[in-house]
C-alpha cells in the first residue's frame, strides 16, 4: 500500500497545480506523477495538457485523448481517480463561445468566415486566453452546475519556463485591451484565480546550471507579477552511490585500484586493466557530476521554496516508473 | 490543428533495423555554398549551444558568420564574451584560427523587429499611429506566436544585408523551442489565407465604405464580434487591421521570399535532439515536416549521449557482483580488512546503471533511424561540465565534427 504519512501535504488548499520547467527537464512526467500522488489521497484529479503532443497518452500508455475528460487511472476502492484532458484549441473556442455567448447561427457563421481559424492559429495570445479559461472552468465547475464532475485538483502540464509568465499573465494583458464587457469579466475572473492561494506554480528543474538559472529567473518573474510560486521539483537526480570521502578520492584519481581488484576477484569477477581503469574513470566522472549537482542544490536551497527530489531511473520512464515517482512525491509531502 | 499540418507518418513502409549514416558536419561547414544553417528541435536539447558552437567553429575556419539566437541563456551570451545580446549583431571577441573569419551574435527582439518593419514600411505619421495602438502593443510584445514570424522576418533581413554588403557569408539560426518553431513554414500560406479571406474585408469594411454596403452575413458576424469583444475592442482591432493593411502585403511578400530562401540549395536544416523518447519523437515530427515541405534537411544531431564505459562487463554481471559483495560483507564476522567493499559495490552499480542508460539510448536512436533511414546523424557525447566560454564552445564544435 502507498506509504502513509501523518503530516499534512504541503499544498492542501491548492485546487490548481501548474507545472512548468525548462524544456527537457521532464515537466510532463512530473505533472503526471503529481496527479497520481494527489489521487492516491482519495482525490479526483484532472490532468491537462495544452501543447497538442499527446504526452499524457504516451506516458500512461493509452490511446490518444480526444477533447473530452477521460478517466485514465482509477484507484483501488475508496481511492481517487485521474482524468485527463488534451485541450484542443478549436473545440475549446467553440465551447467557450457557446458557454458565454449563446451565439447560435452566428457561431457557425464565425467558423465559415474564418474567424475561428484566425483566432486559433493567427491571432497570437488567443490560445493562452482559451487555455487558461478552460482551466478556470474546470476549477470552478462545482459551483456552476449540479451534475458536472467536480475535481478536487487540476494539474496542468504547462508551457515551459521561458513562456510561463506570459502564459499566466495573458488575462491581465487582455484586461488592458478589453476595458468593459464579457471578455473583461472573464479575464478578471481568471486573473484572480491565478493570483490566489488556490493556485500554485511548481517548477521542474534538473541539477544543471542553465535550468537552475531559468528556475530562479522564473521565480522572480512570477513573484513580480503576483503569481503564487509553488515548489521546485528536482528531477533526474543521480543516485548517490559514493560517500563524501570516496568522492574526494575519485575526483583526485586516488582510489585504490588494488583493493578494487581484490574485491572484484573475491566475488569471481575476472579483472583486466581496461575494466579497472574504466570503473575508476566512471567513478571520477560520477564524482565530477555530483560536485556540480551539489553546487546547483545549494543554489536551489537559496531560492527558499519547498523542494522535492526525484531520482533518475536508468531504464527510463514507463508506467511502473511513474508510480514510483508518484510515491516519492507523496512521501516527500508534495501531495 | 491547422489543416495544412501532416497527420500521418512519412517514411519507409518496411525497414530492417539500421544504423543511421554519419552526418559529416565538417563537410557541411566547409562547403562554401552553405549559406544558411537552421537548427530546430524541442526545448532543452542544446539547440542554442549547438548553433553557437557551429558558428564559432566555422568562423575560426575563415568564414564570416552571424548567429541569430532566439532566447539564449545569459551564461551562453557571456560565453561568447557578450554581456547582453540584443537585436543588433555584435562582434564576438577572442576568435583564433584562420584570419579573415568573423563572428557576430545577436538575439531576436521580437517587438523591436516588428517596430522596424512598421517604421520601414509605413509613412512616419501612419507608423506612429500603429505603434500607439494598444492592440499592436500587445501583439508585438507580449503574445505568443509573434516570435516565429519575427524570426523569419529577421532571417530575411540578415540575408538581404549579407547579399547586399557581403558582411556575412553564413547565417546560423536557432529557432524557438517548441513545435511551433516550424510555424514559420506556414506563415506565407496563413497570411495569404487571411488576407484573401472574408474576415479581413469584414474588419476593413467600416474603414473602407459605408455600412450599408454590408451584406446580411457580414452584419451577423459583426454583431457576433461586437457581442464577444465589446464595441470598443472591436474598434481597436479594426483600426489596428486597417492601419496594418498596407503592411500586410509586404509581410506576405517577404514571408514567401524567405520560404523560397529556406527551400534553396544554400540552406541546411539540422534537427537537434537528445536521446530521450520525447525529444526524438519531436525530432521525427520535424524531419517529416521538413521533407513534406521539401526543405533541405542536412541531418540529425543527438546531443547529450551517454558514453559507453570501457571494460567488458555487462550490466547484469556488474549488478550480480555488487550483490555478492554485499552478501559476503554481511555474512562475514570480520569486515574486509580494507573496508572497500561498499565502495566497490557502488562502482559496480554505477557501471550497471551506465550500461543500461547507454543501451536504452542506443535503442531509441536505432528506432529513429529505422523509421528514417536516410537521415544522417551525428551523436555528441554529454559533457560532464557546463559550457562557460569560447573554449567550451570549441570543445562542443570538435565533438560535433568528430567522425566516429
Amino acid at each position: 500500500m502507498p506509504p502513509t504519512s501523518t503530516t499534512r501535504p504541503d499544498w492542501e488548499g491548492v485546487a490548481l497545480h501548474i507545472v512548468s520547467g525548462k524544456g527537457g527537464t521532464g515537466k510532463s512526467t512530473v505533472s503526471a506523477a503529481l496527479a497520481l500522488a494527489l489521487a492516491s489521497r482519495g482525490k479526483t484529479v484532472l490532468l491537462c495538457e495544452v501543447e497538442a503532443r499527446q504526452g499524457i497518452a504516451q506516458l500512461f500508455d493509452v490511446p490518444p485523448l480526444p477533447y473530452e475528460e477521460r478517466r485514465i487511472v482509477a484507484g483501488p476502492e475508496g481511492g481517487g481517480d485521474v482524468y485527463a484532458l488534451a485541450i484542443d484549441l478549436e473545440s475549446a473556442l467553440m465551447e467557450y463561445l457557446a458557454m458565454y455567448y449563446r451565439l447560435g447561427r452566428a457561431g457557425r457563421a464565425l467558423r465559415t468566415f474564418g474567424v475561428i481559424d484566425f483566432a486559433t492559429t493567427i491571432a497570437p495570445g488567443v490560445r493562452d486566453v482559451l487555455l487558461t479559461g478552460k482551466l478556470y472552468e474546470a476549477v470552478h465547475r462545482n459551483r456552476r452546475a449540479k451534475n458536472a464532475r467536480h475535481y478536487d485538483a487540476v494539474v496542468l502540464d504547462a508551457p515551459p519556463t521561458g513562456r510561463i509568465s506570459q502564459f499566466l499573465n495573458v488575462n491581465s494583458e487582455l484586461a488592458g485591451l478589453a476595458k468593459v464587457g464579457p471578455i473583461r469579466n472573464q479575464a478578471d475572473g481568471v486573473t484572480s484565480l491565478l493570483r490566489s492561494p488556490r493556485t500554485a506554480v511548481h517548477l521542474v528543474t534538473v541539477l544543471e546550471d542553465m535550468p537552475v538559472q531559468e528556475t530562479a529567473d522564473a521565480i522572480d518573474e512570477l513573484r513580480s507579477l503576483g503569481l503564487p510560486v509553488g515548489g521546485v521539483v528536482v528531477n533526474l537526480a543521480r543516485r548517490a552511490e559514493l560517500d563524501e570521502q570516496e568522492l574526494d578520492l575519485a575526483l583526485t584519481g586516488t582510489l585504490d585500484s588494488d583493493s578494487l581488484k581484490a574485491d572484484l576477484e573475491s566475488v569471481g569477477v575476472r579483472t583486466s586493466r581496461p575494466l579497472l581503469e574504466g570503473l575508476l574513470d566512471e567513478a571520477r566522472e560520477h564524482a565530477e557530476r555530483r560536485e556540480l549537482e551539489d553546487e546547483q542544490r545549494q543554489r536551489i536551497r537559496a531560492l527558499d521554496v519547498p523542494t522535492y527530489e526525484l531520482p533518475q531511473l536508468p531504464e527510463g520512464i514507463d508506467l511502473g516508473g511513474l508510480y514510483e515517482l508518484a510515491a516519492e512525491l507523496r512521501r516527500q509531502g508534495m501531495a | 490543428m491547422s489543416a495544412a499540418r501532416p497527420t500521418g507518418r512519412v517514411g519507409p513502409l518496411v525497414a530492417s533495423p539500421v544504423e543511421a549514416p554519419d552526418l559529416d558536419v565538417e563537410a557541411l561547414l566547409a562547403d562554401p555554398d552553405t549559406r544558411i544553417i537552421v537548427c530546430c528541435g524541442s526545448g532543452g536539447v542544446g539547440k542554442t549551444t549547438t548553433s553557437a558552437a557551429l558558428a564559432l567553429r566555422v568562423a575560426e575556419r575563415g568564414r564570416k558568420v552571424v548567429v541569430l539566437t532566439i532566447d539564449p541563456a545569459r551564461r551562453l551570451a557571456q560565453s561568447m564574451g557578450i554581456e547582453r545580446l540584443d537585436n543588433v549583431p555584435r562582434p564576438v571577441p577572442g576568435l583564433t584560427g584562420e584570419s579573415g573569419g568573423t563572428l557576430d551574435a545577436m538575439m531576436l527582439d521580437m517587438k523591436r523587429t516588428f517596430d522596424d518593419v512598421v517604421e520601414s514600411q509605413a509613412s512616419p505619421e501612419k507608423a506612429a499611429q500603429i505603434l500607439a495602438n494598444p492592440f499592436y502593443q500587445a501583439v508585438s510584445s507580449s503574445f505568443a506566436g509573434t516570435q516565429e514570424y519575427m524570426a523569419m522576418e529577421k532571417l530575411g533581413q540578415l540575408h538581404a544585408d549579407a547579399t547586399a554588403t557581403g558582411r556575412w557569408d553564413l547565417i546560423v539560426v536557432d529557432t524557438p523551442p517548441s513545435r511551433s518553431a516550424l510555424d514559420f513554414l506556414d506563415a506565407p500560406e496563413r497570411l495569404s489565407g487571411f488576407l484573401d479571406g472574408r474576415l479581413i474585408r469584414l474588419l476593413l469594411a467600416p474603414a473602407r465604405g459605408p455600412a450599408r454596403l454590408m451584406t446580411a452575413g457580414l452584419s451577423l458576424i459583426t454583431g457576433a464580434l461586437t457581442k464577444i469583444l465589446g464595441a470598443q475592442m472591436l474598434r481597436d482591432v479594426q483600426s489596428f487591421v486597417a492601419a496594418l493593411d498596407t503592411l500586410f502585403g509586404g509581410f506576405r511578400q517577404r514571408a514567401q521570399k524567405t520560404y523560397a530562401l529556406l527551400q534553396a540549395d544554400g540552406t541546411a536544416f539540422l534537427v537537434v535532439a537528445a536521446p530521450e523518447p520525447d525529444a526524438l519523437r519531436e525530432a521525427a515530427y520535424f524531419v517529416e515536416r521538413l521533407s513534406e515541405d521539401q526543405m533541405p534537411l542536412a541531418g540529425l544531431v543527438v546531443n547529450r549521449a551517454s558514453r559507453m564505459p570501457q571494460g567488458r562487463m555487462s550490466a547484469e554481471q556488474a549488478a550480480a557482483a555488487a550483490e555478492r559483495l554485499e552478501e559476503t560483507e554481511a555474512e562475514s564476522s570480520s569486515p574486509h580488512p580494507l573496508g572497500t567493499t561498499g565502495l566497490t559495490a557502488g562502482l559496480l552499480r554505477l557501471h550497471a546503471d551506465r550500461i543500461r542508460i547507454v543501451a536504452r539510448e542506443t535503442r531509441l536512436r536505432r528506432r529513429f533511424s529505422t523509421a528514417h533511414p536516410d537521415v544522417p546523424t551525428a551523436v555528441v557525447p554529454a559533457l560532464s561540465t557546463d559550457v562557460h566560454d569560447l573554449d567550451g564552445l570549441r570543445l562542443v564544435g570538435d565533438l560535433l565534427s568528430r567522425r566516429p
